[in-house]
């Protein structure tokens, strides 16, 4: 008899009507765009922030480097002391003084720079000083060593070399980062997605041990018809919280951005900065432009299919492990010891994703962590944006096929037993003992 | 007679340990057959055995008279020792649930519930959370779960804990009807009062073997070691005494009762009879209390465990 549909139905149920499976749905999204909503207006705070910083230069070279900017005032001081210079910025509430020692031989004897603030500068503001000077320093010294500036400006070149396939497509640097971004964003979804989900199916199978139905269960279903309907069940929760937080995230971006007119562009980031100043070099632009050709090249169709596969294979892979250790134990708080042969694979896989696929997409670790089934869906995931063999995908997802199978097989004899144990905790060697019972 | 269930040489190993050691029984149809050990017997293991829980590694059972199959879960009922429900379900939700993985639609579990809800006097908890309800009210739903879909065989490991005796008199009712509409019931219990009240047959496993099985009145016969409560007046009481026990062997007794002179137990000799011992004390003195002993339950059980 196949109870499957109707356990995977109560699990869905139960789990999406508890009260605190809703707040955190509904919650979550609002707690994360608050957040963000914070940081962005902080940080606009933070730039908006008018600072005056006055320049006591005693080698009166150094003075033109300092050109004012919107949210930064420099004042040039002649003829003040050291001493009364302080004491007016003081008065002034001014940000800060930078004092240039005189130095009789500026270009073999640097100067001593210092500065001076009631609340320490920030290091942004210090290396843009630090800069400042360094350039005029430098170029002060190869003038008087007869160098012509203009000429060492006019000798810069800047080389971009354009990538393209044998089969033709271009491609270029940005393509590597977008593709990176996208095999990352999938590969962490999943490890995520494993964590949370994974230990709620955890936390299920123990409240039934707990409460004592269990029995009552499966004199009724097979446990293993009982674990998957667990597994599956919670998953679609899962799945429905995820979606649920997609749409409500994005929305509540819309709303918040335009009713508060924090708009993400506006976020003055450096780094944005860099961008929009970027933006107006045609060189960049044509960089923009195959950028967003790449994103068409990128193997969508495959991605969105591969993803959907070892998403699947995958979860449901650890999940029954979660499941097994669920039924292991009486408690949460005896589940650790068997938490971590489960967790590190997990972060292996994330940290190898990371480090080795970014470096070499093709080389042997990326290529062999891809088809070890514990950490095949998260690298594969990861690599499969920079194209990958089909035959490669379809080996490695058969051998996450095999080991789900096993898995699978090896939860539900551990789960078998388990869930009729209860009293001590079990150790490793018992587990072994019952998956012979 | 025909029986409902036979378990055929059934063992069960978990690794070192020997759970069950060929054990067989046979519940005839209709009986109420009671499944008794001590602690850690085994008893357990045989029901979860029944209930396809776990497998046996060797043996096999038989419901009537074919070997269980997995939809045969339809057919029975089991209240488990370690019973429980989930607790933040509300009760109709949840005993639908449980009535359907029995097999019921929706439909028919709604209509047997009613029944049953009106029955057992549980009014308006239809949209309660079990952990809304206390222990007694809780056990009640379980029984209701239990026997909603109407199996063949009824498996009770203790009933009646968690019961006030007012609702331990009810769930005793109710088992007895289900027996008497044609229903098979498997009991399993320490309390021996309710095995002496309901079993008509008793199985006994001790250290995983089955040490003793069949109907009880036949092992109570089997059990019995002829012996006589005897109740005398008279007035030489010492002379009365000592004539009895130059002839007989002689218990002390303690029973209530109105005014005897000589309360003993007096075991008759071999190849006599009760009317032998009778006219021999009605010979001595007056016989006011005559009654033989008849072995309770409870002393078959401390007994055969003792000698095992």
């Amino acid at each position: 008899m196949n109870h499957l549909p109707l356990i995977i139905k109560r699990e869905y149920l139960t789990k999406v009507k508890n009260k605190s499976f809703i707040v955190m749905t509904f919650v979550s999204p609002l707690i994360m765009v608050a957040l963000i909503a914070v940081v962005a207006y902080l940080s606009q705070l933070n730039n908006d922030k008018d600072r005056s910083i006055s320049v006591l230069d005693e080698t009166g070279v150094l003075g033109d480097v300092f050109v004012s900017t919107e949210h930064t005032t420099y004042t040039l001081l002649t003829n003040e002391s050291l001493e009364s210079a302080k004491a007016m910025i003081k008065a002034n509430e001014d940000f800060g003084l930078l004092h240039i020692e005189k130095s009789i031989d500026i270009v073999n004897v640097l100067p001593k720079v210092r500065f001076y603030s009631d609340e320490s500068p920030s290091l942004s503001i210090m290396s843009s000083l630090e800069r400042k000077i360094e350039k005029k320093l430098s170029d002060t010294k190869l003038l008087s060593d007869g160098v012509d500036i203009e000429k060492i400006k006019a000798a810069k070149t800047n080389i971009n070399i354009a990538q393209e396939t044998f089969s033709g497509e271009k491609t270029s640097k940005i393509d590597s980062y977008l593709k990176l971004a996208f095999g990352g964003a999938a590969g962490y979804l999943l490890f995520m997605f494993i964590i949370i989900y994974g230990n709620m199916i955890m936390r299920s199978v123990i409240e039934e041990k707990t409460s004592r139905i269990i029995e009552v269960i499966i004199s009724s279903v097979k446990p293993i018809q009982l674990m998957m309907g667990k597994i599956i069940g919670t998953s679609l929760a899962g799945i429905t919280q995820f979606v649920i937080w997609v749409i409500l995230g994005s929305i509540l971006m819309i709303v918040l951005s335009s009713v508060f007119g924090i708009s993400m562009t506006e976020m003055q980031t450096p780094q944005q900065d860099i961008v929009n100043q970027a933006m107006q070099n045609p060189e960049v632009a044509n960089e923009m432009q195959l950028a967003i050709q790449s994103f068409y090249n990128l193997p969508i169709g495959n991605l969105i299919v591969a993803f959907m596969f070892f998403f699947i294979g995958g979860y449901l892979l650890y999940s029954s492990l979660y499941a097994a250790v669920g039924a292991a134990v009486d408690n949460e708080t005896d589940t650790q010891q068997f938490m971590m042969p489960i967790i590190m694979p997990l972060i292996l896989a994330v940290y190898v994703g990371i480090f080795t696929v970014i470096e070499d997409p093709h080389g042997t670790v990326s290529t062999v962590f891809s088809f070890i089934p514990f950490t095949s869906p998260v690298v594969m995931l990861m690599r499969i944006p920079f194209g990958v063999p089909i035959w490669q995908q379809v080996l490695s997802f058969l051998i996450l096929v095999g080991t789900f199978v096993f898995t699978v097989w090896f939860a539900a004899k551990i789960y078998r037993v388990g869930i009729l144990m209860y009293g001590k905790k079990p150790s490793y060697k018992e587990l072994f003992k019952w998956i012979k019972y | 007679m025909d029986n409902l269930l036979v378990a055929d040489k059934v063992s069960k190993n978990f690794g070192e340990f020997r759970a069950l050691n060929a054990v067989s029984v046979s519940v005839p149809k209709g009986s109420i057959f009671g499944l008794l050990g001590p602690n850690g017997a085994g008893k357990t293991t045989l029901i979860r055995i029944i209930n396809q829980i776990t497998m046996p590694d060797t043996g096999q059972v038989l419901l009537d008279g074919k070997p269980l199959k997995p939809e045969d879960i339809q057919n029975i009922g089991y209240l488990p020792e370690e019973r429980g429900l989930y607790k933040s379900m509300k009760v109709g939700e949840q005993v639908l649930y449980l009535a359907q993985l029995k097999g019921l639609t929706k439909q028919e579990a709604r209509k047997r519930l009613k029944y049953w809800f009106e029955k057992l006097e549980i009014g308006d908890w239809w949209n309660k959370k079990i952990q809304e309800l206390s222990k007694g009210q809780a056990q009640k739903i379980q029984f209701i779960v239990t026997v909603l879909h109407q199996p063949k065989l009824l498996i009770f490991d203790e009933p009646f804990s968690g019961f006030d005796p007012i609702n331990a008199n009810l769930i005793k009712d109710e088992i007895l009807q289900l027996r008497d509409e044609g229903a098979t019931v498997i009991f399993s219990t320490h309390r021996m009062e309710s095995v002496e009240e309901l079993c008509d047959h008793i199985a006994l496993i001790h250290k995983s073997n089955k040490v003793l099985d069949g109907k009880l009145t036949d092992i109570k016969r089997q059990f019995k070691t002829n012996t006589f409560e005897v109740g005398l007046q008279t007035d030489t009481i010492e002379s009365v005494s000592n004539a009895i026990k130059e002839k007989f062997e002689v218990l002390p007794a303690t029973f209530r009762n109105l005014n005897d002179d000589v309360k003993m137990n007096i075991k008759l000799n071999a190849n006599d009879s009760s009317n032998d011992l009778l006219s021999f004390l009605t010979s001595k003195a007056e016989v006011h209390h005559f009654v033989e002993v008849i072995p309770s339950a409870s002393d078959i059980f401390i007994q055969t465990v003792k000698n095992n």
